[in-house]
């Protein structure tokens, strides 16, 4: 049962073939013999999980129904959660018990979820590999030497394993999709300002968007529908109307018009990567789809004017972590100074306070114009690339990643990780929704396809997402989950 | 462009972090390479650029001001690492 989709337990919970409780029960059976060697999970609710499990079985049986009511979910420990701890992944906020939750928690609760967990996240989501989190790496379920990506790796890595039917993550620069790649299931980056960000932890506000980690496209729908809309305490939240983003699943794609962008099919990418993603593009000839290449000229700078952005809105964002208020206080300060100085350096990992100099460098007087100010202008010239695409094309298609999970701690270079989000960062800077779905297997290991709609489109990407796995079964497959000693 | 130990931490007072005399030589080089990747851009021509602050040149949605959420002083305070009389304290400012 516990492998199945959301769509399916669903059905399986209005049916009555299964309770919450069960449900509930298995997947916490799963977590308590999996959850040591993946390490995907920072915090376990196991009693909350249990109550609230119980309180949707009685809405069940009092007639109250709902796609999503007592389906159990973990949350990326970077959205706030009432009286559970939200850690980001960091020592700073080790000891941090939320005082409320994040608009999309919320949202997933009066929608009836059962919430087992908090997942585990590269430290601030700053990361693609989970390597940077304080709590320690987390395994990829089907391989458990490799990472999982990040920064939502243990998002990722927790319903690879079916430790959760769903789960939560958030995408600055490939954060829900790189991940989901790497762990064989769907990652679906929204619109930014699509789903609210008020209550998750800030990483680079001008980026940063919420969005589903499924076993499905349709499961990502059934998610978005909760969590999508306006919210009048995220002043960057966008009042356009919400789709039924279930409605037009099943939309024929007689006629659509697939662009593949050269830059996207060039030196650096895995040749069995490659062919995995041009045989996937053949199935949606199949379908009816025509594809042409298409040029995106800047993609080569995004990775330089992310690397501005997104550090120079942390170092802003994260100004706020000084010992007072919330989380870690250094040991016996002499002073003020030295006691912000001690707690930030003694409760930041090193990747978080790489990014942290490198944006006050850049935001520092007399540097704005060359740095920050450049980085924007590089950003609507990106921006600029896909608005001409998307004039001749639906749908822009490219693999995730340029190849396949990598080895903990092969990596130990923060640019070659940077480039690592190579495919995904342009997304971010042009706020577009993103998805990545699974596409093949190259030595046993996922591979991702990155898909690519204009703003708000985020309809027309889960039907285009949701017709490739209609129509093959990459989705479907498992890890077997080898585990060191096996 | 390359930094220097210097430049390190004036940057580093200025984020309020502490760099160690053991990791000087390492921020200093991880920071010179992260600022070489991110140079690439300059050789780029963007004279006529207008700048993107937000993906979809959206402004700031304003609302009337009105109160909404009502602030628990003692459930926030009991996260504080030391407060006092619903005070936050931190080591003495002034003589």
């Amino acid at each position: 049962m516990i492998e199945k989709t959301v769509a399916e337990l669903s059905a399986a919970l209005a049916a009555g073939d299964i309770s919450s409780v069960e449900l509930t029960q298995t997947y916490l059976n799963r977590i308590g013999q999996l959850n040591s060697e993946l390490n995907a999970f920072i915090t376990v609710c196991e009693d909350s999980a249990m109550q609230q499990a119980n309180a949707a079985d009685t809405a069940r049986a009092g007639g109250d129904s709902g796609a999503l009511l007592g389906i159990p979910i973990a949350h990326k420990d970077i959205f706030c959660t009432e009286g559970v701890l939200t850690t980001c992944g960091s020592r700073m906020l080790h000891n941090f018990v939320s005082p409320y939750n994040a608009t999309v928690v919320e949202r997933l609760n009066s929608a009836g979820v059962v919430t087992l967990g908090k997942t585990n996240m590269d430290e601030f989501a700053m990361g693609s590999s989970n390597e940077t989190s304080f709590f320690g790496d987390v395994r990829n379920p089907w391989d458990t030497k490799r990472v999982p990506g990040g920064s939502s790796g243990g998002s990722a890595a927790a319903v690879a394993a079916d430790l959760c039917a769903m789960a939560t993550g958030t995408d600055t620069g490939g954060s829900i999709r790189q991940p989901a790649a790497f762990c064989g299931i769907t990652g679906f980056k929204p619109s930014y300002g699509r789903v609210s960000r008020w209550g998750m932890v800030a990483f680079a506000s001008s980026l940063d968007q919420a969005g589903p980690l499924t076993k499905s496209a349709e499961d990502a729908a059934l998610m978005l529908n909760a969590i999508a809309g306006l919210d009048e305490k995220d002043s960057t939240s966008i009042d356009t109307p919400t789709d039924d983003y279930t409605a037009g699943l099943n939309n024929s794609l007689e006629g659509l018009k697939i662009g593949i962008p050269r830059q996207h099919f060039a030196e650096g990418l895995n040749s069995e990567v490659e062919q995995s993603i041009r045989d996937a593009l053949k199935e949606y000839e199949k379908l009816g789809a025509t594809i042409k290449e298409i040029d995106l000229p800047n993609n080569h700078l995004s990775v330089s004017a992310y690397y501005v952005v997104a550090p120079a809105e942390a170092s802003a964002n994260l100004s706020r972590f000084d010992g007072v208020r919330y989380g870690y206080r250094c040991e016996d300060p002499v002073d003020l100074e030295d006691m912000y100085k001690r707690s930030r350096s003694e409760g930041f990992g090193d990747e978080v306070k790489r990014r942290i100099l490198v944006g006050t460098y850049a935001l520092s007087a007399g540097f704005y114009d060359a740095y920050y100010r450049k980085a924007q202008k590089i950003r609507r010239l990106i921006k600029n690339d896909f608005d001409e695409a998307f004039k001749e094309v639906d749908v822009i298609i490219g693999p995730t990643s340029p190849h396949t999970a990598f080895e903990l701690g092969s990596k130990s270079d923060p640019v070659a990780m940077y480039l690592e989000d190579i495919y995904t960062i342009a997304v971010n800077l042009a706020g577009l929704p993103g998805i990545s779905v699974p596409a093949g297997l190259v030595d046993g290991l996922p591979i991702g396809m990155h898909m690519v709609t204009n703003d708000f489109e985020e309809s027309k990407l889960l039907n285009i997402a949701h017709k490739f796995q209609q129509s093959t079964d990459w989705h479907t497959r498992k890890p077997a989950i080898k585990t060191e000693e096996a | 462009m390359a930094l220097d130990r210097s430049e390190v931490e004036k940057i580093a007072h200025l984020a309020r972090l502490h760099v160690s005399d053991a990791e000087a030589e390492e921020v200093t080089t991880r920071i010179t390479d992260i600022l070489a990747l991110i140079d690439q851009m300059q050789s780029v021509n963007t004279d006529n650029v207008e700048p993107l602050a937000h993906p979809t040149d959206a402004v700031q949605r304003l609302r009337e001001d009105k109160v909404t959420a009502e602030i628990n002083r003692d459930e926030l305070q009991k996260l504080a690492p030391k407060s006092q009389d619903g005070l936050y304290l931190v080591p003495k400012v002034m003589d």
